[in-house]
């Protein structure tokens, strides 16, 4: 296997290096990207999916998209087809983090840049990528925090928060649980009294936050780590007799476009914005990496925060 | 009875962990004009599994196995909440996506009694199309029904009671009636036996396991219903992910034999209703996420083991350990429900 691949490098090299010049050199300012996507398991990756193809057809990119149907050998073929085509930038939003190095040094030794999108690899060689465009899942934690922190700024009794976490083990789950626990924990009244996973569905969502009413019957604040187990939760708290936004505050993350409603409803308190619309950035970091200037190595996505009232006047012009 | 004792024990230990726990945990009160509690939680989110398990107790009783239930759910509910998307009609809607749950059901039947493949690769296909289908139908998004009427059957009440909970009453009343007081349940062991014996002796055994797939579909389809109706949306990637293998687990609990030629309804609501006991206890004892899966193998490990005859004679040597396991293996299973 592996010398299947050091051959294919070999072979790759030699030709990547014999069409780099003529591929990238036109000066026409025609670039060709490979992209390849993780699959469509959400409405948050189709709105990610189209912000790509919309804002690679406004900056004159021609666009060559694969989707990987959430198998990495799948992206490891598109990203070798992307080699052999010999594109001018390669961007990809990694299945998994690891096991990338074989791939991406052979796109390397093709001098074909590699724009990481959404998702990190966890690969000690840094030069094997130009950069990584994607949120801040910690920073989203943050803020969801600072919001809560802000409102509670007078109360002197203890506030009692639950947390609905995402997926255990998956990287938004772990850093926007770390991030809010970094902000709220500096004070003592805030008091996360459970905190359990809801998978990031409604349907889990609305399951647990029953038994957390059962079981604490005195909840403040409830911070759902994203839109859809804050909206099964709402449920839950209807059907407990409570007003959700009201008798509960309601912290979510991501802004889909059932989130934004609820929130102008009154049903959510707050919501950080976790956007999929990275294409508009993705294509000038590819402009740039194309014409060899420098990229920082880390680029946060352009993020906002929504309150009820902001969700109000937004909600009309979102595309999500 | 005898056989129901164990997972009775360890349903009743599990609540009792709970009560430790929680001291309101068996309050049951009014609220909103509905009945409320953490008791009326576990029938009403357990129903859906229940509803799963109890076709998955007849497919099995043939011998068979249905992998593919999960992805049923997720396509009923799908289809379900895009007609009603469109155009409003919920019976129409209900009608169209039980229709196709059975046309799947069928589908699963005649690969498995028609073709002869093995039901497990065979409800494999479409444990592995359906959820694409379930993806194309909601086209990847997750579609939100503001619908009253549909919100009724999983999320809704009838004379304070959940209506899940009812509806989950009927279909383990009509299964009850129709496998014990009528000779098909007796058919659908024998075919579980031995399938060419029982056919040899007259009984059409092909009807009768296409019949099981289709019933277990069905039951898969109204399970489906139910979880899109209580949360009002249909998300076709996480809609019944896993619940082919709960409802395996709720069978074997239950004591039905994997190899077929007997089954216990009793036994397998009891099983369901172990399972959902154990992850309502899981949130609101505070386990964390992290160890959450550990909690439940531990769990999952003991209850198999007290219920093995040999297990407990081995451990509890009792005075005469064998005289209490043999007459169990051999009672007549009987309908407790």
């Amino acid at each position: 296997m592996l010398v299947v691949a050091g051959l294919a490098a070999a072979t790759l090299t030699g030709c990547g290096g014999g069409g780099g010049g003529s591929g990238s050199g036109g000066g026409d300012g025609s670039i060709t990207m490979g992209f390849s996507q993780v699959g469509a398991e959400s409405g948050w990756r189709t709105a990610n999916t189209k912000s790509v193809q919309e804002s690679a057809k406004a900056a004159g990119i021609t666009l060559k998209f694969s989707d990987a149907q959430q198998k990495q050998e799948n992206q490891i073929k598109a990203i070798r087809s992307y080699i052999q085509q010999k594109v001018d930038v390669i961007a990809f939003s990694p299945v998994v983090e690891s096991g990338w190095d074989t791939v991406l040094k052979e796109a390397k030794n093709a001098k074909i840049p590699v724009i990481l999108t959404d998702r990190a690899v966890d690969s000690k060689d840094t030069s094997l990528y130009k950069t990584f465009l994607g949120s801040d899942f910690v920073e989203e934690g943050r803020k969801a925090g600072k919001w809560l922190v802000e409102q509670y700024k007078d109360a002197k009794d203890p506030v009692n928060i639950v947390e609905l976490q995402g997926t255990t083990g998956s990287a938004p789950a772990n850093d926007r649980k770390a991030g809010f626990q970094e902000v709220v924990g500096a004070d003592p009244k805030f008091r996360i009294v459970a905190s359990q996973t809801g998978d990031f569905t409604r349907a889990k969502g609305k399951e647990v936050m029953e038994a957390f009413l059962k079981a604490n019957p005195d909840i403040d604040v409830l911070y759902a780590h994203n839109d859809d187990m804050g909206l099964g939760a709402i449920e839950a708290i209807e059907g407990a007799g409570k007003v959700p936004g009201k008798d509960i505050k309601i912290i979510t993350v991501d802004a889909v476009h059932d989130g934004m409603q609820a929130l102008a409803d009154g049903k959510i308190n707050y919501i950080v914005e976790c956007s999929p619309l990275l294409g508009p950035q993705l294509m000038d970091l590819a402009k740039k990496v194309v014409k060899n200037e420098s990229v920082p190595a880390r680029v946060v996505t352009e993020e906002t925060t929504f309150t009820q009232e902001q969700a109000k006047t937004a909600l009309p012009s979102r595309k999500y | 009875m005898r056989r129901l004792l164990w997972p009775l024990l360890v349903l009743a230990a599990l609540l009792a962990v709970n009560l430790f726990f929680t001291p309101s945990f068996f309050s049951v009160e009014m609220k909103e004009g509905h009945l409320y509690g953490s008791l009326i939680d576990i029938l009403r989110f357990g129903a859906p599994l229940i509803l799963v398990s109890l076709g998955m107790t007849l497919v099995i009783a043939t011998g068979g196995i249905d992998l593919s239930v999960g992805s049923v759910v997720a396509i009923s509910g799908a289809l379900a909440c895009l007609r009603i998307s469109e155009d409003g009609g919920v019976l129409s809607a209900v009608v169209l996506a039980l229709g196709l749950c059975v046309l799947l059901g069928l589908w699963n039947g005649f690969l498995v009694a028609g073709v002869g493949i093995q039901p497990i690769i065979a409800t494999l296909i479409l444990m592995v199309a359906g959820r694409g289908l379930a993806q194309l139908i909601t086209d990847g998004q997750i579609i939100t029904v503001n619908s009253p009427s549909f919100k009724v059957i999983g999320g809704g009440y009838l004379l304070t009671v959940p209506f899940g909970i009812l509806l989950v009453l009927v279909v383990l009343g009509v299964t009850a009636f129709l496998t014990r007081r009528l000779a098909l349940g007796v058919l659908i062991e024998s075919v579980g036996g031995n399938a060419e014996a029982s056919r040899l002796a007259g009984i059409r055994s092909r009807g009768i396991v296409i019949t099981v797939y289709a019933f277990a579909a069905l039951c898969a389809g109204v399970a489906g219903l139910m979880i899109a109706s209580n949360v009002s949306s249909a998300d076709g990637n996480n809609a019944g992910l896993w619940i082919e293998l709960d409802a395996i687990l709720a069978v074997v609990i239950g004591g039905t034999s994997l190899a077929g030629g007997r089954f216990s309804l009793g036994g397998t609501v009891l099983g369901a209703l172990i399972i959902q006991t154990l992850t309502t206890t899981i949130y609101s004892v505070g386990v964390p996420p992290e160890t959450t899966l550990l909690v439940k193998a531990l769990v999952v490990a003991a209850v198999c083991l007290v219920q093995s005859p040999k297990f407990r004679d081995k451990v509890f040597r009792r005075a005469g350990p064998r005289a209490s396991s043999r007459p169990a293996a051999e009672e007549k299973v009987r309908v407790t429900a």
